[in-house]
Formats: structure tokens, C-alpha cells, sequence
């Protein structure tokens, strides 16, 4: 038989043998050490926990009396609690992932080194494993902590909330004294059908899709207008102009909009004092900025024209500068007017510029949680909501069933629904963005 | 070419009156923080009577209302620069691989940093509660610096479209030169990056600082050890309109070093601003 096949076989069925057979000592006696340590975890614990994300555990706190002298005690004995076992299931799947991954990777040496042999040449002593491994694998080496960090702190808790979306866990539920079970897409079905889910869901969507369509929109326009404005022949210090437009992007968000809460506050806010002042004989007695549903909503919008128009007024002047010179050169000699010069070749240019910037922060706006959260909190009140507010967006929502109602099944299926909107925009973008088709071209 | 001056005066009216209105709530919020008592309404905006004890009891060792704003402000600074230096290290390892690299499961990994990106922040809240919890790092400044720096990599599009952009001449040709790869991103690459190094950093400063889903989540209720972003939003919560004035001094100190940053480091954030757009 080949040196390959054996070699491929052997290390099949135990990680390290194939490389033994080829003489790499150093290297197989590393991947059987591995192979047994992982063994020896699984047999001991990880195939218990994996077990455990199966089942969700089987029995719920129990309260055990004993008797001492006559006095009845109550003792609190903790059996299964279905969350922690959910999660140390999933950090031992992705363990067993790993190891699988590492396994294959086993076979495929083996076969390689084999191979070579078969060829008649000289296998790799360890030292020059280590320094091929140092050249071709840097990047991989590099991308290890990073990845490990990720792992860890982003995709287990993503996958975490997308199976929690499956069970039954809420306030009713919460463990250790409950158990809490999978139940499919019975969450998603209450969220769609229920009726005080379905109003919510839908009304909250609703705004918030109006909310992410003017949002955008007002910003990328105003920030063009503003941009076009100060570019503008005869326009001078616009160096200074800049400087002023790009002071609300400077100031850290949350700090802005804690002061615009108070600016907007209907008793004693000043916008409402200078309303009563200069206004005062039409009888208005200021406008209801935060506590209206429908100005609430004019607020959050204008609010966010604060912040958000700095950014795309700066990326258009950016583009504004980059516009070849002899295109308008071109068109005064062929007598075109100042409109029409705006409209066949600076508005063409700066729209094709940031078309992709529109679309990303469309996805952006959905997900735009500080606004809402820190002017409004969602309020006011909505009767028809069901833990929800009128300037609610699906993001705040999201927050306040979990952090404020524990409805964790509910939350992580609306997260999804999120993620689902957001996912279908972004992607569509990206792929159509030039730095994922023609990468190398750049070069 | 003439301009027609009716047009500009109308331009620069509109120019004032934006400014205007991008000054008017930094103007009001500095005014606050100067005027006596501690209520919202105020008779005129520049106030009748300055004061600086809004900014002294913010220092006050044993204020009434447990505001410890020195031990808020020295946890902030701590966890920003810790997240800084580590997220930024982080950021370019894996901005810089991915972009000078071509490596089997490569678009794959773009495509899942991408994804990862598109779920809300805190969707994963829970998760991160319970691991943290289980790491024994709940209520501890190093918990925040972990969670923000281990997701460091997910933000590194801007960093690899500059990458994207060094001619890889400069790398062949040190390698003929008998460079390794390590040689040649710390000899070559990085003091290639500093302008995307800045940007980095500035953001992943920023970012911490200015954090406080996480921050509260993983703060909770021992006052000395939150940060500033938890402190003041409590601050608001708890005393709205009672305590306005000191909510005002203390927005002002938590704003001035980072506007400040912002403002010298323009350059910089315009750049990656536009390379992030236009990159991708």
C-alpha cells in the first residue's frame, strides 16, 4: 500500500499515528496528545453538556423540608439550570467543532507527508515545520487572537440569543426555579399571530421603517445642501464654516442628546420658553416636544438632523473637491447655465458617490438606538403597545423586553427580525460595492 | 465667472442661521453649567448671576447625592485606553491580514465579520451577562475592557480599504531584500498606518468612553465603580430637572477632552470617514 493511504488511514482512526508512521515524531506525539486530552474532556464533560443544550435540563429547583428538633426547614436544592446549560452546551459544541476541525486538518498532513514519501522525498524535520508554518500560516497566526475574541464575545452570544428564540424562556420561566424548554417557532408564531404581539410588532416596525426613511433621507439631503452651500463660488472662510457644521459630530452623542432632552422639555425647556415669548399672544403655550406621539416624532427626526448632517456634508465636500475641473470647463464653453451645470454634473457625481453611504445608513438608522433611548425612551406611552412606546423602534424594544420585562424568547425573535431587515439591505450593498468585486483591481 | 450677489447674501444668511443652530444647545448647556441654583428654566441665556459651584460639587468628596465624578472620571480614562491599546492592536492584526493576505477562507471571513456586524450590539446582552458572570468579572472595569476590545475586529473595513490602498511594491520588494512578514509589517506597514492608526484609536476611544449599555448592564449598583456615561444618565434619570445645573457642569467636562480630540484630530476622521464610504 502507499505511503499516503496508510498514512491517511492511520491517523483516521487516532489523531497523530499517520504522523508517527511518517516518522515526524514531534508532530504526531503533539496531535495524539491533543487527541487524548480532547478525549478525556469529552468522556468526562463535554458530551454531558452537549447532552444538557439538547434536553435543557430535566428537573427544576426543588424545595426539600427536613425535620431537626421538631422545626421544619426548608432547604432550596438547585437541579438543572437550563440557561447555564444551554450556554456550556453550545461553548462544548463549538469545542467539539474545533477539534473536528483540527482532526480533518490531522488527516490531510498525513496524506501530504505520505505522499511525499511515496515520491521519495525527505520529510520535514519539526524545526521546518515550525518555520513553514511561521511563513504560509502568518496570517492565520495573526488572526488568532482576534478570532478567539470574536468566538467568544460575539458569535457564541449571537447563536446563544438565535436558539433562545426557540424556547419558551421568559419571566414565567426563569431559571433555577423553572425549566425552560424549546418550543420551535411557537415565539415567532405568537409574535405574528398573538394579537398584542402583532399590533406591537407591526406598529413598532411600521415606525420604524418611516423613522429609517426620513432619518436617512433628511440627513443625506440637508448634508448635500449644506455641503453644495459652503462650496459655493464666493463663499469665503470656508474652512471656518466647516469647522462650526462639524461641531455636533464631535461632541460625544450621548452627551448631545441628554442636553436636547432638556432643551425640548415641554415645562421648562427654553425652546418652549422662547415659543411662550415670542408667540405667547397666538395662544400657543408651547408644543408638546417629548410628550406627543406624533412631535415626539418630529423631535427624534430633527434631533437626529443635529447629528447626523455633519457626517454626509463632510463626505460631500470631500467628493465636491474631487470632481475633475475641466468637466465644468467643458460645459462653459458649451454656454451651460450654473443650474444646469449643478444638474448634469455635480449632482450625478455626488449621488453615484454616496449611494452605498445612503443604503448603510438606512441599515444604520434602523438600529439606531441612542437617539431614541436617550431623548424619548420610546415614550410616550402607547395604550395599544404592549411594552412598547410610540417613538419605539424595533432596537429599543428589543432593549426594553429584556432588560426591563425579561421576555428573552420574545426579545431574541425580534432581534432576529431585525437582523433579518437589516441583513437583506447591507448584503445587497456589499456585494454590489466595489471593494468586495474588484479587490485586487485596486492594486 | 460674475456671481450674483443677491444669492450669496441669501447663502450667507443661511450659513449664520445654521450655525446658529449648531451653536445654540452647546452655547446653552456651557451657560448652565455657570448659573446659580439648580433649575432648568432660566429667566435669560446669559444667566444673571455665574457661578462655579456646580463644577466644585462635582469634586465634593461627600456630596449629598453620591456623585463620585473624580473616581468616575479616572474609571473612564482607565477602561478607554485599555480598550484603545488592545482594540486597536487587534483591529489592525486582523484589518491587515485580511487585506494583505489571500488565504483559504478568506472571503469567508469577511462575509462573517460583516454578518456578525449586522445584529443589534446588545441582542447579545444576556450572553455576554452570563459569561462574564461566569468568569467572575461582573462589576469589574476589566469585564468592559474585554467585552469592547474582543469585538474590536468586526470594525475593521475602514482599516482594511487603507491597507487596500499601499502598493504591495514596497512589500515585494522586501522580501527580495529578505524581509519576513513580521519584518515587514512592523518595519514597513505600521509607520505606513499612522494616519489609520489615529483614526483607530480615536475610535475605539470614543467608543469606550461614551459607552453605557454595557458599562450599566455590567456596572450595576456599586456607584465607584461606574463610568462617566453610566453616572450622568443616572444623574439625569434620577434628579431631570431637579439637579440640572450640575448635570450640565458635568456634561461639560465629559464632552471638552473628547471634542477637543475631535477637533485637532479633523484630518484624520475626515479621512477615514471618506474611506470607510467609499471603500466599503
Amino acid at each position: 500500500m502507499k505511503h499516503s493511504k496508510t498514512a491517511a488511514i492511520l491517523s483516521v482512526l487516532s489523531m497523530g499515528v499517520g504522523q508517527l508512521y511518517n516518522r515526524q515524531w514531534a508532530k504526531g506525539l503533539l496531535f495524539l496528545a491533543f487527541h487524548v486530552s480532547m478525549l478525556v474532556y469529552f468522556f468526562t464533560t463535554g458530551l454531558g453538556q452537549i447532552h444538557g443544550l439538547i434536553t435543557l435540563g430535566d428537573q427544576a429547583q426543588v424545595e426539600v423540608q427536613r425535620k431537626i428538633r421538631g422545626i421544619t426547614i426548608t432547604d432550596v436544592v438547585n437541579k438543572d439550570h437550563s440557561i447555564f446549560m444551554m450556554i456550556f452546551g453550545l461553548i462544548a459544541v463549538f469545542i467539539l467543532l474545533i477539534y473536528l476541525f483540527i482532526y480533518v486538518m490531522n488527516v490531510r498532513d498525513a496524506a501530504k507527508v505520505g505522499a511525499l514519501r511515496d515520491k521519495g522525498k525527505n520529510v520535514a524535520g519539526f524545526g521546518a515545520t515550525l518555520n513553514s508554518i511561521r511563513e504560509r500560516s502568518f496570517p492565520y497566526a495573526m488572526l488568532s487572537i482576534p478570532t478567539v475574541g470574536v468566538l467568544f464575545f460575539t458569535v457564541l452570544p449571537i447563536v446563544f440569543m438565535i436558539l433562545i428564540a426557540f424556547t419558551n424562556y421568559s419571566q414565567k420561566t426563569l431559571p433555577p426555579k423553572n425549566l425552560v424548554d424549546w418550543v420551535g417557532f411557537g415565539t415567532f408564531v405568537d409574535l405574528l399571530t398573538l394579537k398584542a404581539w402583532a399590533r406591537t410588532f407591526f406598529g413598532v416596525l411600521g415606525w420604524t421603517i418611516i423613522w429609517a426613511i426620513s432619518a436617512t433621507l433628511s440627513c443625506y439631503i440637508g448634508g448635500i445642501l449644506v455641503a453644495l452651500l459652503i462650496q459655493q463660488k464666493g463663499i469665503r472662510f470656508k474652512g471656518l464654516w466647516r469647522t462650526i457644521f462639524i461641531i455636533p459630530y464631535a461632541i460625544p452623542q450621548f452627551i448631545s442628546l441628554l442636553i436636547f432632552r432638556n432643551l425640548l422639555n415641554d415645562k421648562f425647556g427654553p425652546l418652549n420658553q422662547a415659543i411662550r415669548q415670542y408667540f405667547g399672544f397666538l395662544g400657543l403655550d408651547g408644543l408638546p416636544w417629548l410628550s406627543d406621539p406624533f412631535w415626539a416624532k418630529v423631535s427624534v427626526i430633527g434631533v437626529n438632523m443635529w447629528l447626523g448632517i455633519p457626517v454626509t456634508m463632510v463626505l460631500t465636500m470631500g467628493i465636491l473637491t474631487a470632481i475633475p475641473k475641466d468637466l465644468y470647463e467643458a460645459a462653459d464653453v458649451d454656454g451651460a447655465s450654473g443650474f444646469q451645470k449643478f444638474r448634469n454634473i455635480t449632482m450625478p457625481y455626488v449621488l453615484f458617490a454616496t449611494a452605498p453611504i445612503l443604503i448603510m445608513q438606512f441599515a444604520g438608522n434602523i438600529n439606531n438606538f441612542n437617539v431614541i433611548f436617550l431623548l424619548t425612551n420610546g415614550n410616550p406611552q402607547n395604550s395599544e403597545y404592549t411594552m412598547a412606546g410610540s417613538t419605539d423602534l424595533l432596537v429599543t424594544w428589543l432593549y426594553k423586553l429584556t432588560l426591563d420585562n425579561q421576555q428573552y424568547a420574545m426579545a431574541s425573535a425580534v432581534g432576529i427580525m431585525i437582523f433579518l431587515i437589516v441583513a437583506s439591505f447591507s448584503i445587497y450593498n456589499f456585494k454590489r460595492s466595489r471593494s468586495y468585486r474588484e479587490e485586487d483591481m485596486i492594486q | 465667472m460674475k456671481t450674483n450677489p443677491v444669492k450669496i447674501a441669501l447663502s450667507y444668511l443661511l450659513l449664520v442661521l445654521i450655525a446658529l443652530a449648531v451653536m445654540y444647545p452647546c452655547a446653552w448647556i456651557v451657560m448652565s453649567s455657570f448659573k446659580a441654583g439648580d433649575s432648568l428654566y432660566s429667566e435669560t441665556f446669559i444667566p444673571q448671576q455665574l457661578t462655579l459651584d456646580h463644577y466644585r460639587e462635582l469634586f465634593d468628596e461627600d456630596n449629598k447625592y453620591q456623585i463620585y465624578y473624580p473616581t468616575w472620571y479616572w474609571n473612564t480614562l482607565k477602561i478607554a485606553f485599555t480598550s484603545m491599546v488592545l482594540g486597536t492592536i487587534i483591529q489592525l492584526l486582523t484589518a491587515y491580514s485580511i487585506s494583505r493576505f489571500r488565504f483559504a477562507g478568506r472571503k469567508q471571513a469577511m462575509t462573517t465579520i460583516l454578518v456578525l456586524g449586522m445584529f443589534p450590539g446588545f441582542m447579545s446582552l444576556i450572553a455576554i451577562y452570563i459569561l462574564l458572570q461566569q468568569l467572575n468579572l461582573l462589576g469589574s472595569w476589566w469585564a468592559l475592557v474585554l467585552v469592547y476590545s474582543a469585538g474590536a475586529a468586526l470594525g475593521m473595513f475602514v482599516a482594511k480599504g487603507f491597507f487596500d490602498t499601499i502598493p504591495r511594491s514596497l512589500e515585494e520588494a522586501a522580501r527580495i531584500d529578505g524581509a519576513g512578514h513580521f519584518t515587514i509589517f512592523w518595519r514597513i506597514m505600521l509607520p505606513l498606518s499612522r494616519p489609520i492608526i489615529t483614526y483607530i484609536s480615536l475610535t475605539t476611544f470614543t467608543g469606550a468612553w461614551v459607552d453605557f449599555i454595557f458599562a450599566r448592564m455590567v456596572l450595576r449598583n456599586d456607584r465607584e465603580t461606574w463610568t462617566l456615561a453610566v453616572g450622568l444618565f443616572e444623574l439625569v434619570q434620577g434628579l431631570q430637572s431637579t439637579k440640572f445645573t450640575l448635570f450640565a457642569a458635568g456634561a461639560i467636562l465629559v464632552a471638552i477632552p473628547i471634542t477637543i480630540l475631535f477637533m485637532f484630530l479633523q484630518r484624520f476622521l475626515v479621512d477615514g470617514l471618506t474611506a470607510g464610504a467609499s471603500k466599503g
